[in-house]
């Protein structure tokens, strides 16, 4: 893998920042310029969703804040525990496939990112149950994933990305796949777990309806090559539930998000 | 006629239907070995064919009684051989695999001559062998040089079959090569391989009787193929049969225990070997 062509933290000018990307670009080896440039600043404990249509580079700019992929240009700033650099467990990624391994049981795959620290039997055990906890899923600990249905292996992949208590938490698309029943739930319980842990939380998705429903901020991004077009802030009080799902205010900020995300679409044919 | 009197109910007439169906594939098969036998005990009869042509098949079975000492002898030496050559496919093949997968330039230099061991006709190498190696030797090398490639090739796929994104969670996650090759790479490439090592096993025996029908006028061997080049010297064709017989159903065991390996080893998560039902 190519070096980074710039890594650091946080400016300290502002420590309460958890990511910052500043002028982020992004070229594909193809040629294709997926990202930007691209500003976004994101405070620590903040909820926002990352909204636009598919190929607006909003899986990039996620890969790019977990480190997966190096920024062609431009600085992309993650704050650590205690400032260190980014590591494995200042991040946890959700994907938009629960990416469980078929040959292990829930219990294992929760703990993978432990064991790849490393980290000692008696507290990795305690953190897979806690994790497993959270999620709802401490009876399902020695099922194989296949056993699951689609929600609930989204559960674990959520477990295990909270296993290392990172500070921020990096969701890509993760509820696209799954029936909206099923949707609505994880949505409740990830907003109750978010005012639980008080995580940082990135979220990327292509729904209006479920990014005002979440987020303290919907950040909207135009496509190819993807940039910020707008920013909404949803100040709805907390906690959210039912009520605020059927609310006038809820659909009043659905209609100003859809609108804002018109020109996002624009010259695309539907 | 009753299927279409009676509604279909329920799951207990669906229950003894697929234990009739299990039945048919089981017992068809064994209906045509015995018709098969029978034809051939009946044209024997009829047209008086003296057994130095062909034999009844109660001469070859009687064969095979009188005959155990040495032809079990026979079975061990080649089962042995068999599976020396078998374990050295499926280690050789496994780690070139990985060696491989370490690294681009030795696969780039080796590949080519895997290939080239695998296309050129073993029966066509194992003479030369002979004679650079002690019989013994040889005739595992030919085993291995036919059972290792589809392990090989196998398991460069798995390798390289895994889930991207799982690959990602490792990148993330600060695994190191070693821990990305056990916890992922290898359980991933699992089914490849043993799908290999199901080939590899087939294979093993025939590299075994190949080399063993090479070396057979050399004498010094005593393994099945050999017993079938002496007894075809010999005009004795029961025991041809006999040993014959005993190469496929050592064949079909050898199959059957890896698939069943494979089974045990795969049955809690892996498509290939999940039942219907689910």
């Amino acid at each position: 893998m190519a070096a980074p062509a710039a890594l650091s933290e946080a400016s300290p000018g502002t420590p309460d920042l958890a990511v910052s990307l500043r002028a982020v670009t992004k070229t594909y080896d193809s040629g294709v310029m997926a990202l930007g440039p691209l500003d976004l600043a994101v405070r620590k404990g903040e909820f926002v969703s990352l909204l636009g249509p598919s190929g607006c580079g909003k899986s990039t700019a996620l890969r790019l804040i977990a480190g997966l992929n190096a920024p062609t240009t431009g600085t992309v700033g993650v704050a650590g525990p205690g400032g260190a650099a980014r590591t494995g467990h200042s991040i946890g990624f959700v994907f938009q496939e629960p990416t469980l391994m078929p040959w292990t049981s829930v219990r294992e795959n929760v703990r993978l990112p432990l064991k790849l620290a490393r980290t000692p039997m008696p507290e990795a055990n305690r953190r897979v149950d806690e994790a497993l906890a959270q999620v709802g899923l401490a009876e399902f600990a020695d099922a194989y994933p296949r056993e699951l249905s689609g929600g609930m292996k989204m559960r674990v992949s959520l477990a295990r990305a909270l296993v290392t208590n990172p500070e921020i938490l990096l969701m890509d698309e993760p509820f696209a796949a799954l029936d909206e029943i099923t949707r609505f739930r994880l949505n409740k319980d990830l907003l109750a777990l978010w005012r639980d842990l008080r995580k940082t939380v990135i979220f990327v998705t292509h729904s209006v309806f479920e990014s005002v429903y979440l987020s303290q901020r919907v950040v909207v991004m135009t496509s190819r090559p993807g940039r910020l077009s707008a920013e909404i802030r949803i100040d709805a009080p907390e906690p959210r539930g039912e009520a605020f799902r059927t609310s006038a205010e809820y659909a009043g900020y659905c209609r100003e998000v859809s609108a804002a995300l018109v020109p996002s679409y624009a010259g695309q044919p539907g | 006629m009753s299927s279409l009197q009676t509604p279909p109910l329920s799951a207990e007439q669906g229950a003894p239907d697929n234990r009739i169906l299990r039945l048919v594939r089981i017992g068809l098969p064994v209906v045509v070995l015995a018709a098969g036998i029978a034809i051939w005990a009946l044209v024997v009869r009829l047209n008086d064919i003296p057994p130095y042509v062909l034999p009844g098949p109660g001469a070859v079975f009687r064969t095979l009684m009188m005959d155990w000492g040495v032809l079990s002898q026979s079975l061990l030496v080649t089962l042995r051989t068999t599976l020396e050559g078998f374990i050295a496919a499926a280690v050789g093949g496994v780690l070139l695999a990985l060696l491989f997968n370490q690294s681009k330039w030795l696969e780039y230099s080796l590949f080519p001559y895997a290939v080239i061991l695998q296309v050129t006709p073993v029966i066509a190498i194992a003479p030369l062998l002979l004679i650079y190696l002690p019989q013994e030797t040889a005739v595992i090398v030919c085993a291995w040089i036919v059972g290792f490639f589809p392990v090989l090739a196998n398991t460069t796929l798995g390798l390289n079959s895994v889930d991207r994104n799982l690959a990602g969670l490792f990148q993330l996650y600060g695994a190191s090569r070693l821990q990305t090759l056990l916890y992922l790479k290898l359980p991933a490439a699992l089914p490849f391989i043993l799908g290999g090592l199901r080939i590899a096993g087939g294979l093993a025996l025939i590299g075994a009787v190949v080399a063993e029908i090479a070396a057979g006028s050399a004498g010094a061997g005593s393994g099945l193929a050999y017993r079938i080049a002496e007894s075809g010297y010999r005009l004795n064709i029961a025991r041809m049969f006999a040993a014959l017989l005993l190469l496929s159903v050592a064949g079909i065991v050898i199959y059957g225990l890896l698939a069943l390996t494979s089974h045990l080893v795969l049955r809690r998560w892996h498509e290939s070997a999940l039942g219907k039902e689910n």
